[in-house]
């Protein structure tokens, strides 16, 4: 464990007499995060709607075989059955729904009576976007219900009352989380990537392997050394991009633990990741080239700025096994939406999972020799 | 048959890259205590014969071993008893003199009592003391060099690879780190294996010397058996202004001739068992055919004769190619 923590050493003392990086690594991500979060726009599509069925009478119904309609044309949503608001409202706070359609008890009965119907739309406004999108959807959903098949003098328009779960978010709250993944990604790119490969061709990995220093000692020390690097971007662009942004969340102890365990999780995943790539590289002008390409590959699909749910079926399996998707994920449902430790789960899951993968891989690729 | 303690012992080593073999099956042993340098030109496989002892790349066939541990077999016991010091500069620019050396010390797991003690001395050693809190980057190439050799030795081990030691080095600093060599070689007991461009260097430090050329073994022997073994005791080294075509056969006719290496530009070393008599024929030789004598200076036979006798190319192209090797810039350096 010596040798171990004798690299960490060196790369943390290495780190600290270089501020220019550390600074790098924490203002280039609020920079690109302000001046491309503002470029983006377009068109939902496939978003997870839950519908909760109180009413079960033929106006009901007719609601269903909108919506039936809409997944089948503009496919702005898809609808999932769901057996309470209760159910449905957590599926939203975790993420696993962009929103849910309440259909009260008693809804064709007033639409027949005439007694001000009216359907519950439930939505996820901690990401703008897409809750614009679907409250837009529904709107012209319900004014189509409401024509009648004749029309009439005068209307009973059946009304959509929308439910926000969280108070309004601005834009660069909703970006926070992708600024705080963006710095550790940059941290992990040139501390993980760029100073690695230049150590290499200097020399100094022929004098790390002329010792007795283990494969596993060699590995666990670099992913370790860096993985702690990018904790303190994480930290500080944490704290930071909170107090601009105007979140309390650093006054809450829990959501504090959630957001370390956020930052560790994340941190591994992106070192353990870089190493695997970068393990066999010689070139130091690689991960220089692969900068941008890895930014713009695990960045931008990452719905870090823009909903996943607006992405063609490609991008979107790449955000699917894109870990700063999860990361995002994660930061959001402590930042944003305070969804518990539940709602955040499986994103941790993911990002030790992925880690751990790729530390093994990245192991048994490391060369013992030249 | 393994090599005994502190000694450095290969038999019928190769080395391929592909279809390319860099190493032809080279054998030698040194004794424990010897300094023992390693000679050849670029491209001549003594590199890749030092990587493969210090474990750095595998061997294709053959045996090595180190302080009696098998290279193939027990890396990490051959990893231990060693210090190696690499060509290039590779100490942290950004640490200091007493973190470099101590964070090695841990790549050692040399213990902390130890480690203070061992930096004490080898600082002390290479005379680094006051510079112990010095950010590497502060140090002249001469010091950064000595603060290696202190970083290779910090574990106490009994082998000492050096490669291309004062390669880009002042005259002066070179006969510090020579100094320096020396005293730690008797008062560590070391046995050291060194490759080296500079004769007067391998000459001063080595008991013995290999010459290496194309991936083979072409001498091996103390220096002063080197020298003798080349023909002719004196060079003439001779520069003519426009001699004719047939100029080197007639120069090799001269009494006394064992050899004669036309270097281009009217430039010729002429070998010879009696300085005094080749030198005045051939003057009179230059005289008669109305040839002007641009420089003429004699010499005794040196390694670099030797050198070229076995290699047939001229040491000083080698050293020219190595003073010109410019390392390339670190991140974060300062213009």
């Amino acid at each position: 464990m010596i040798r171990m923590f004798a690299i960490v050493e060196r790369e943390l003392r290495k780190f600290f007499r270089s501020p220019a990086l550390m600074l790098t690594a924490m203002v280039f991500p609020l920079i690109q995060l302000v001046v491309l979060g503002n470029a983006f726009g377009g068109k939902i599509t496939e978003a997870r709607v839950g519908v909760v069925d109180y009413d079960q009478g033929p106006q009901a119904l007719r609601v269903h075989e909108a919506f039936d309609s809409v997944a089948a044309n503009i496919r702005t949503f898809r609808t999932v059955r769901y057996e309470s608001d209760k159910a449905a409202q957590e599926a939203v706070r975790a993420g696993r729904l962009d929103g849910a359609v309440i259909i009260p008890p008693q809804f064709s009965r007033r639409v027949y009576a005439g007694e001000n119907p009216s359907l519950g739309l439930l939505v996820d406004n901690s990401d703008q976007f897409l809750s614009g999108s679907l409250e837009t959807e529904m709107q012209s959903l319900t004014d189509a219900l409401n024509q009648p098949a004749v029309p009439q003098r005068v209307l009973n328009s059946i009304a959509l009352e929308i439910v926000e779960l969280y108070p309004y978010i601005e834009y660069m709250k909703y970006l926070l989380p992708g600024s705080i993944t963006l710095a550790m990604f940059v941290s992990v790119m040139i501390g993980g990537g760029m100073l690695y490969i230049d150590d290499k061709a200097r020399g100094v990995h022929e004098g790390f392997l002329v010792t007795p220093i283990t494969r596993v000692e060699l590995v666990g020390g670099l992913v370790t050394a860096g993985a702690l690097k990018a904790v303190l971007a994480g930290v500080v662009l944490t704290v930071l991009g909170s107090l601009i942004a105007g979140l309390d969340v650093l006054f809450h102890p829990l959501a504090l633990v959630q957001l370390a365990l956020m930052i560790i999780a994340t941190s591994f995943a992106f070192n353990a990741m870089m190493f695997m790539m970068m393990v066999r590289v010689e070139d130091p002008l690689v991960p220089r080239a692969m900068f941008g390409i890895l930014n713009t590959l695990l960045y931008f699909p990452s719905g870090a700025i823009y909903p996943i749910a607006a992405f063609p079926g490609w991008l979107r399996a790449l955000a699917q096994v894109d870990p700063f998707t999860y990361a995002v994920h994660g930061f959001k449902s402590v930042l944003l939406k305070d969804a518990g430790f539940a709602a955040m789960a499986p994103d941790l899951l993911y990002l030790f999972a992925i880690g751990t993968i790729a530390l093994v891989a990245a192991t048994k690729l490391f060369k013992r020799t030249l | 048959m393994s090599g005994e303690p502190g000694s450095i012992r290969i038999e019928n080593i190769v080395k391929r890259f592909g279809t390319f073999e860099a190493v032809k099956g080279i054998s030698l042993e040194v004794k424990p205590g010897e300094t023992f340098g390693l000679l050849g030109p670029n491209g001549a496989g003594k590199s890749t014969l030092i990587r493969m002892m210090t474990t750095l790349i595998p061997i294709t066939s053959g045996k090595a071993w180190i302080d009696g541990h098998d290279v193939d077999a027990e890396p990490d016991a051959v990893r231990r008893c060693m210090g190696v010091i690499p060509q290039a500069l590779t100490s942290d620019i950004n640490l200091t003199v007493q973190e470099n050396l101590s964070i090695y010390a841990k790549l050692y797991s040399v213990p902390r009592a130890e480690r203070r003690r061992s930096i004490d001395e080898l600082l002390e050693a290479v005379d680094l003391t006051k510079w112990r809190d010095a950010e590497t980057k502060t140090l002249s190439g001469g010091m950064r060099r000595r603060l290696e050799i202190a970083r290779g030795l910090v574990h106490n081990p009994r082998i000492f690879f050096l490669d291309e030691p004062t390669t880009g080095l002042d005259p002066v600093s070179r006969v510090a780190v020579w100094e320096m060599l020396n005293a730690l070689k008797s008062r560590r007991q070391l046995t050291i294996l060194l490759t080296t461009h500079y004769m007067d260097e391998a000459d001063r430090l080595c008991d013995r010397i290999a010459i290496v050329d194309h991936g083979n073994l072409v001498a091996l022997d103390t220096p002063a058996n080197l020298k003798q073994s080349v023909p002719g005791n004196n060079v003439i080294e001779v520069q003519f202004q426009d001699p004719p075509g047939d100029w080197e056969p007639r120069l090799a006719a001269l009494p006394e001739v064992t050899g004669v290496q036309g270097e281009g530009s009217g430039m010729f070393r002429v070998l010879t068992g009696n300085g005094s008599r080749t030198t005045t024929e051939l003057v009179g030789l230059a005289v008669r055919e109305g040839i002007a004598i641009r420089t003429l200076s004699v010499q005794n036979t040196t390694l670099d004769d030797v050198f070229v006798h076995y290699t047939g190319r001229q040491l000083r192209d080698e050293q020219v190619k190595a003073a010109a090797y410019v390392m390339p810039p670190r991140p974060g350096m300062q213009p």
